[in-house]
């Protein structure tokens, strides 16, 4: 890895704390605009979750000083401070407990997508506008066009109240089949017609035509030159997925009860949690920008073609 | 010179020069025609664009028609008249179904609109819920689209037109807002919005638009325009390097006046794709924000809402589910396919 | 027996819109070590007639007739299985753009090594050093160097090269070069061409060299085709038809070549514009432009008359010419027409 490289990267990674940084304040300050501010519960809380929060947060001190104290206990404690609803739990923890479930929801659910999705949608490319093709275009339209709380419902309805397949509560055991389907079905459609494009973009290039010249064997030229090739501008998709999955896992988990964090946020939503709200945002927040930091390092690295911005 | 062998009936005649108008007859060129023309011809010719856009306009006339003709109204709780004890014989009906007392009504002689999709848990008519619904998303849907057209053009223009310090400035902006997480944004711009406004705006006009479609608009305001500019960055900044830009700045015309003949209206198609193309979009994040309750005000109905609330009573009436489903899944998709066909039709770059 | 025999060849492209003819009725032969021009405007055919001899054709288009002979082996219909055999190993060919024709996340070393390993038995080892070997071979420095990096850390000179190396490094019997320098600086034409040049008498290969360039065709080439939507027009040696040109599109293209003597005259192109395709009329496909075309032009294209041994065109012109100087003679309508000599 080269120099080039390797200054792209350290640029990427400071934008991304930047980012992250970004967010906090942003969540810190909004947050505030709730008359009474994001620490004090509408009713009264007790008087010993109040007393901590004064002790801690400073509430009476000025604006900028809370903030201050906010951010440092982020980074240096992981601190977000306990959460309103549940009492004597810490933001944190809980959010960690949620984590596991939707982490492994979420990445089951990634991998399906993307294998599946690459695969179909080389397919279609090769076959173009034949039969197999035209199906696999319908599909995906639909599924791109069906927000991912409809999907989950009409598989809910379908699956589990109707046939009985899989049990309808997310923490049963085969309960996450479900909601791992959902939230693969949008990333695989839209993974589906990113490869094919690409793919047919790629196969009309020159040098695919030199690949032939040169009497490589058909499915060689396929899986060796323009494989590759294609699947460039699909990794550039896997930061906006991972978006997604954690967008939609919100609505996912709420659908088929499922113990994850995306639960717990809008719960606290409902329940105005602000604490919470405000630690589940920022956590989710720096996943994603990291996610994407990761697909950027990894586009560079494979596409030696690409320079900095 | 040469021998040539050859059988054939020769006609000394043929050898005359040949006229340029028997050389003109030979060359049937196609016939040309306007960029607007060539595209509207091709979008005609796309089936399936075709049919999106009849569905479109004939979901987006009901939605606006049905209301006002229809004997229910979408919050009227049926069964809850003031002075009288609740009469719940109007809740749950099924498709087509009478309550206890409309039954009676009808053995009386009166004529009881059939309830087409049943009732809520609440005795609301939930065919004008769906249909008012529709109206609701469409709504915000398309101003919202509306909204980030325009703010987006004019910081892509600006920031396109006048470049150096200004457009640095403005990138960067966008950069930042662009890799903000946006749903996550949203959710929390809606929360807080949803807190603070309804105070702000009580007894305004405002009011009745409902506080949490304005903090919806709000919201897309702030976060959405981003690619939108950058777009029209892009198309300034290519375009200003045409030559009649430079022709026309030749002859002293004002900033202003060239971005306004002659960069804008060649941006327009590609800018009317990228808004067409922003509705189904924002309609998905409007029913998204719904579904999770941050959406419209009850009890004005949405299709993320309705589909939210219908997952109580699932098990008995999955059609309370199935509908609203389909309803938005048909008009993302038309919108999607819709939008598809115009950037199919009007994109020179795709057109070989 | 010649090294390539082409008879009669038709391709076609099946669009959405209709058959486009792109090859219409192509013969020619092509001896061991020579070299052969084939010259006409874009859209004349001359590149669908390569790819059709190597059956790298794209998309929609189809060979649908004529016979291709390589050393007497018939190409046309004989399968994939024989025709990667032939694709750079028999017959190689480079392309016109060498920025695109190379793929950009493979490296330089990689690209050659396989077209190497594809044909030849050579294992890893050897092919690395035949690669290196072709890479001097046309006169790229610090060959080690390049092998490992990428095409996209080249000029177009140094692609090109490469792309010369990739299609030589199995010893073809065939190159065919399609218009390998339009896209590159003078300058450098003018050094690949030497190289090509130099390599053909070395390696002793017979090449098709495909360009709309005359100043190439009068360099490099023995004979020489002419062609235009989708037809041969004339073809012959290149002295016949530089100095003896007998179709009036041939004609036309001498007449537009400035020289030394009419420099500070007019240029004189040839006026209109390249045919339609897919609307081609009867009669012969130039007469539209043709200023001297004639009543017979618009209703019959003339079929390939021999004007000598080394000299075959397409153009009633030649008819015309032969009845005013009494070399052939015609007899009325009637009785149909024999000519004596």
């Amino acid at each position: 890895m080269n120099t080039k490289t390797l200054l792209y990267i350290v640029k990427r990674i400071l934008l991304a704390i930047f980012t992250v940084w970004v967010v906090i304040t942003v969540t810190f300050f909004v947050m505030h605009a709730v008359p009474g501010g994001p620490f004090v519960g509408e009713k009264a809380t007790t008087p010993a979750v109040q007393a901590a929060m004064e002790a801690k947060y400073g509430l009476d001190k000025p604006l900028l000083e809370q903030y201050g104290t906010y951010l440092k206990d982020i980074v240096t404690k992981f601190d977000f401070g306990p959460s309103l609803k549940q009492r004597g739990r810490m933001v944190v923890d809980i959010i960690m407990d949620g984590m596991k479930t939707s982490l492994k929801l979420g990445l089951i659910a990634a991998v399906i997508a993307a294998l599946i999705g690459i695969v179909l949608g080389a397919v279609a490319a090769l076959r173009r506008n034949k039969f197999i093709d035209r199906v696999i275009m319908v599909i995906t339209t639909a599924f791109v066009s069906m927000p991912s709380f409809i999907i989950g419902s009409l598989l809910l309805l379908c699956f589990s109240l109707l046939l009985h397949w899989f049990p309808a509560n997310g923490a049963a055991s085969g309960g996450l089949v479900l909601p791992i389907i959902t939230l693969a079905l949008y990333p695989m459609a839209y993974i589906t017609r990113l490869t094919r494009s690409s793919m047919l973009d790629v196969l009309g290039q020159d040098y695919i035509r030199t690949a032939r010249a040169k009497g490589v064997s058909g499915t060689k030229v396929i899986f060796g030159h323009a494989l590759k090739n294609s699947l460039i501008p699909v990794l550039t998709y896997f930061g906006p997925m991972l978006a997604y999955i954690v967008t939609g896992s919100l609505v996912v988990e709420q659908i088929f009860a499922v113990p994850g964090i995306g639960r717990q946020f809008v719960s606290s939503i409902t329940n105005r949690d602000y604490p919470m709200i405000m630690g589940t945002t920022i956590i989710l927040a720096a996943l994603i920008v990291v996610m994407n930091l990761v697909t950027d390092i990894l586009y560079k690295v494979v596409d030696p073609r690409i320079t900095l911005e | 010179m040469q021998k040539k062998k050859f059988t054939f009936h020769v006609d000394l005649d043929s050898f005359i020069p040949a006229s340029d108008a028997e050389k003109e007859y030979l060359v049937q060129m196609r016939p040309s025609s306007t960029f607007f023309k060539d595209g509207v011809k091709r979008l005609y010719k796309n089936k399936v664009a075709f049919v999106s856009f009849i569905i479109i306009v004939l979901i987006t006339l009901s939605s606006i028609i049905l209301p006002m003709i229809w004997p229910y109204s979408y919050e009227d709780q049926l069964g809850v008249r003031p002075g009288k004890p609740v009469d719940s014989s109007y809740n749950n009906l099924k498709p087509f179904e009478y309550g206890k007392t409309e039954e009676a009504m009808i053995e009386a002689g009166e004529s009881v609109f059939p309830h087409v999709f049943g009732t809520d848990a609440s005795g609301r008519d939930y065919f004008i819920r769906v249909i008012y619904g529709t109206r609701i998303s469409l709504a915000v849907g398309f101003f919202a689209s509306i909204i980030v057209l325009l703010i987006g053009t004019v910081i892509g223009s600006i920031s396109g037109y006048f470049g150096g310090k200004v457009d640095l400035i403005i990138m960067r902006i966008v950069d930042i807002i662009y890799s903000l997480p946006d749903m996550l944004m949203v959710i929390l711009l809606s929360t807080v919005l949803k807190m603070t406004l309804a105070p702000a705006i009580e007894g305004t006009p405002l009011a009745s638009i409902g506080s949490n479609i304005i903090s919806l608009f709000i919201v897309f305001a702030l976060l959405y325009w981003v690619s939108m500019s950058r777009l029209i960055r892009g198309q300034i900044l290519s375009l200003r390097e045409q030559e009649y830009v430079l022709s026309a700045r030749a002859t002293g015309a004002k900033g202003s006046w060239i971005i306004r003949k002659h960069l804008i209206p060649n941006c327009i198609s590609v800018v009317i794709i990228s808004a067409a193309l922003q509705i189904p979009s924002a309609i998905f994040t409007e029913s998204y924000l719904s579904f999770l309750g941050l959406g419209v005000n009850a009890p004005m109905p949405s299709l993320g809402s309705l589909a939210s609330q219908a997952l109580n009573g699932l098990a008995s009436y999955p059609y309370r589910l199935v509908i609203p489903a389909i309803m938005i899944s048909l008009i993302v998709l038309s919108l999607n396919l819709f939008g598809d066909g115009l950037r199919d039709a009007f994109d020179p770059k795709l057109n070989g | 027996m010649a090294l390539l025999e082409v008879n009669h060849l038709q391709t076609s492209f099946f669009t959405d819109a209709g058959e486009v003819k792109a090859v219409n009725d192509v013969s020619f032969t092509l001896d061991r070590g020579k070299v052969l021009g084939i010259v006409g405007e874009s859209g004349s055919g001359k590149s669908v007639t390569a790819y059709s001899i190597m059956q790298i054709l794209a998309g929609t288009g189809k060979i649908v007739g004529g016979s291709v002979k390589l050393d007497g082996q018939e190409l046309v219909g004989a399968g994939e299985k024989v025709m990667k055999t032939v694709r750079g190993n028999k017959i190689s060919i480079i392309f016109q753009d060498p920025m695109t024709s190379l793929n950009p996340t493979y490296t330089i070393g990689h690209q050659l090594m396989e077209a190497i390993m594809l044909h030849t038995n050579r294992n890893r080892q050897q092919a690395h050093d035949r690669a290196i070997e072709m890479l001097r071979l046309v006169n790229v420095n610090d060959p080690e160097k390049r092998m490992k990096q990428y095409p996209y850390e080249h000029s177009g000179g140094m692609r090109q090269r490469v792309m010369i190396a990739m299609a030589l490094a199995c010893e073809p019997d065939i190159l065919i070069a399609d218009e390998p320098t339009t896209a590159l600086d003078v300058t450098i034409q003018a050094q690949i061409l030497e190289l090509m040049g130099q390599l053909q008498k070395e390696l002793g290969m017979a090449i098709i060299m495909i360009t709309h360039d005359l100043g190439v065709v009068a360099q490099m080439c023995d004979e020489v085709i002419v062609m235009y939507a989708g037809s041969i027009c004339e073809q012959g040696t290149a002295d016949e038809i530089f100095y003896n040109p007998c179709h009036e599109y041939t004609k036309g293209l001498m007449r537009s070549i400035p020289t030394a003597d009419t420099a500070g005259t007019k240029l004189q192109p040839i006026s209109g514009t390249p045919i339609d395709l897919l609307n081609m009329p009867a009669g012969c496909p130039f007469a539209p432009r043709c200023d001297n075309a004639m009543k017979i032009c618009i209703h019959h294209c003339a079929e390939r008359m021999t004007i000598n041994k080394a000299h075959a065109a397409a153009c009633w012109m030649n008819v015309k010419k032969g009845m005013e100087s009494g070399e052939i003679v015609v007899e009325s309508t009637e009785e149909g027409g024999d000519d004596r000599g």
